[in-house]
């Protein structure tokens, strides 16, 4: 407990819980124009406004008029100091309800929720962790004290105490394809746990490192041969992206499907070449399978795609039907679409694919920084 | 390669946000109008930070040198009367004709009046760099006959220049309407062997 003597700090957690219940909130976000409309917290019943700091150096008159009483009120900034600046000035102006967000955006891109996404047949429950302020999700399926980790985030830590909370080794960590929206943290947690960590071949070419090769006959089990990872080539948004069924009921599309939209194949340089491949694996492979899988991807794009309790999940039936991506029957036009006014490209994502590749070693805060900004994997994103 | 010039260097370096802008507003306070400011931080931040700042404040951010970890960023506090709309030189000329004229090869100077930080960011190439403090102690460099193009940021200091050096009896003077703000043919800049220069733009803060 804190007392009234000054602005509450809140945490990302209690952040996210906002979200994700749909509380109202109003942010006052105090970075620079150009961060904040490249970037922002988002969620349904959240309403920001944007003020800099520097131009509250004189007073907090203006904010105050503009922020309407009795809401309340966040102050947001890249790391912290100058959330906590303005929220002193506004509290001694007397806006006692004022918080300001704890280590700033960058706890928000890193902060994690887990959520559970249903049990499997044998036993065993499947979990999605979403990354709330950057778009991206991971998984974990966790099997009579066995675990798979699937695109693995940076933040480590999380799902080992995840893991060990509920009693399970991690004994493979998995990803999609080599990410360049964010850092991987696949090869790491499987270092710090002993597992064995799996790549796509053919989107590991250059990695410095070894690894065990994600192909389509050869299954990874966890648990009592209980759950059953199988993985399907599916090319499009790199030349090896790969996904898995689990259970025979999820698929895991990686960057390929989102539930509202699709794939980009530019991120490493070669969209014409695979725009044919992103068409045959969304129009052909994902037509070939059970329609009644669940999808789950690696990302979302908008707050308006996390379902109940933060859930990022759809038939591909429903995909089929309501994706505006799985919905181009002319080949000319899908092309267009992959290819032309795409949005900007991740921040630093030719870092970002070095980093992964493990040909670049960037201390803590440069991981940070190259992951900041949203995600932008998909053609939809703006 | 010219120095960038500073009236005084501000230490923010192992601060961070939001101190680098407090104490930068602080200090510009104090500062003359016309007077530049070097402000060393090593908040990567600030870079953003002191653009948006300078850019709703109306002083006028030049550019950022980095060396190391250090940013070494520079700003002109404006002067209030560099908008004001005065009696005027009456030769002027276009940045289109003075773009064709340098690429025809004609004999004449381009007199940069700017201070010496923001002509070290971005300039005509070839143009001769003379603030317009200075200009009347080094008036004898030219011959009253010469022809002279004098470039500033928005014309309004190099009108001031020709007027000053019409009144010296100098008969071929013009000035170039919108400056460098104005310019779009080709610039040079202070070559930089260690950390990279970052352009301030072309002063659009007026």
């Amino acid at each position: 407990m804190e007392a009234a003597a000054g602005p509450n700090r809140m945490k990302a957690k209690e952040l996210a819980r906002i979200v994700l219940s749909k509380e109202e909130l109003f942010i006052l976000d105090v970075r620079n124009e150009s961060d904040f409309n490249d970037w922002k917290i988002e969620g349904e019943s959240i309403e920001t406004l944007n003020i800099p700091y520097f131009d509250l150096l004189d007073g907090v008159e203006e904010a105050m008029d503009r922020i309407p009483a009795g809401k309340n009120l966040l102050v947001v900034c890249a790391k912290e100091g100058s959330s906590k600046f303005v929220a002193e000035q506004l509290f001694e102006a007397g806006r006692t309800d004022v918080h300001y967000l704890e280590g700033g955006m960058k706890s928000w891109s890193e902060h994690l929720e887990p959520v559970k996404i249903g049990d499997l047949k044998d036993g065993g429950s499947l979990y999605q962790f979403v990354r709330i302020g950057k778009g991206c999700l991971s998984y974990m399926a966790i099997s009579d004290g066995e675990a798979a980790v699937i695109d693995t985030l940076r933040m480590t830590d999380v799902f080992a105490g995840f893991a060990a909370e509920r009693g399970a080794k991690i004994k493979h960590t998995l990803d999609t394809h080599l990410h360049a929206d964010h850092i991987s943290g696949g090869r790491k947690l499987a270092e710090e746990t002993g597992a064995t960590y799996w790549l796509p071949p053919k989107d590991a070419g250059e990695v410095t490192f070894s690894f065990e090769k994600l192909e389509e006959g050869r299954d990874i089990t966890v648990g009592n041969a209980t759950i059953r990872i199988q993985p399907i080539y599916s090319p499009g948004h790199t030349i090896g992206s790969t996904s898995f069924i689990i259970d025979d009921r999820y698929l895991l599309t990686g960057d390929i499907l989102f539930i509202e939209s699709i794939g980009r194949p530019d991120l490493a340089g070669q969209a014409e070449d695979w725009t044919g491949d992103l068409r045959e694996t969304l129009y052909k492979r994902y037509r070939d399978l059970p329609q009644d899988l669940t999808v789950l991807p690696a990302h979302f794009g908008k707050v308006a795609e996390l379902g109940e309790g933060g859930r990022v999940m759809a038939k591909l039936s429903d995909l089929y039907r309501n994706n505006p991506g799985l919905n181009i029957q002319d080949e000319d036009a899908f092309r267009r679409t992959v290819t032309e006014n795409l949005p900007p490209q991740p921040n630093a994502y030719r870092e970002i694919r070095q980093t992964n590749m493990g040909k670049l070693t960037p201390d803590e805060a440069e991981q940070r920084e190259m992951e900041i900004g949203p995600n932008r994997c998909a053609v939809h994103d703006r | 390669m010219p120095e960038i010039k500073a009236n005084q260097t501000l230490d923010c370096k192992g601060l961070a946000c939001p101190m680098p802008i407090v104490k930068t507003k602080k200090a510009m306070d104090q500062l003359e109008a016309g007077q530049v400011m070097e402000v060393q931080a090593t908040d990567k931040g600030s870079l953003a930070d002191i653009q948006g700042w300078a850019r709703n404040t109306g002083h006028q951010y030049l550019g950022t040198v980095e060396e190391g970890n250090v940013l070494k960023h520079y700003l002109r506090k404006s002067s209030p009367n560099e908008a004001r709309d005065e009696k005027k030189h009456p030769h002027v000329v276009s940045a289109e004709e003075l773009q064709r004229k340098l690429a025809a090869g004609e004999k004449l100077t381009v007199l940069d009046v700017r201070e010496p930080a923001e002509y070290a960011f971005g300039r005509i190439p070839g143009a001769v760099s003379i603030p317009l403090g200075e200009l009347a102690s080094r008036i004898h460099e030219w011959n009253r006959d010469d022809e002279i193009h004098i470039v500033c940021r928005t014309g309004n200091r190099s009108d001031l220049a020709c007027q000053l050096l019409a009144e010296k009896g100098f008969t071929n003077v013009k000035n170039v309407e919108a400056g460098m703000y104005g310019w779009t043919g080709p610039t040079e800049k202070r070559l930089s062997k260690k950390g990279g220069t970052q352009d301030g733009g072309s002063g659009r803060t007026e």
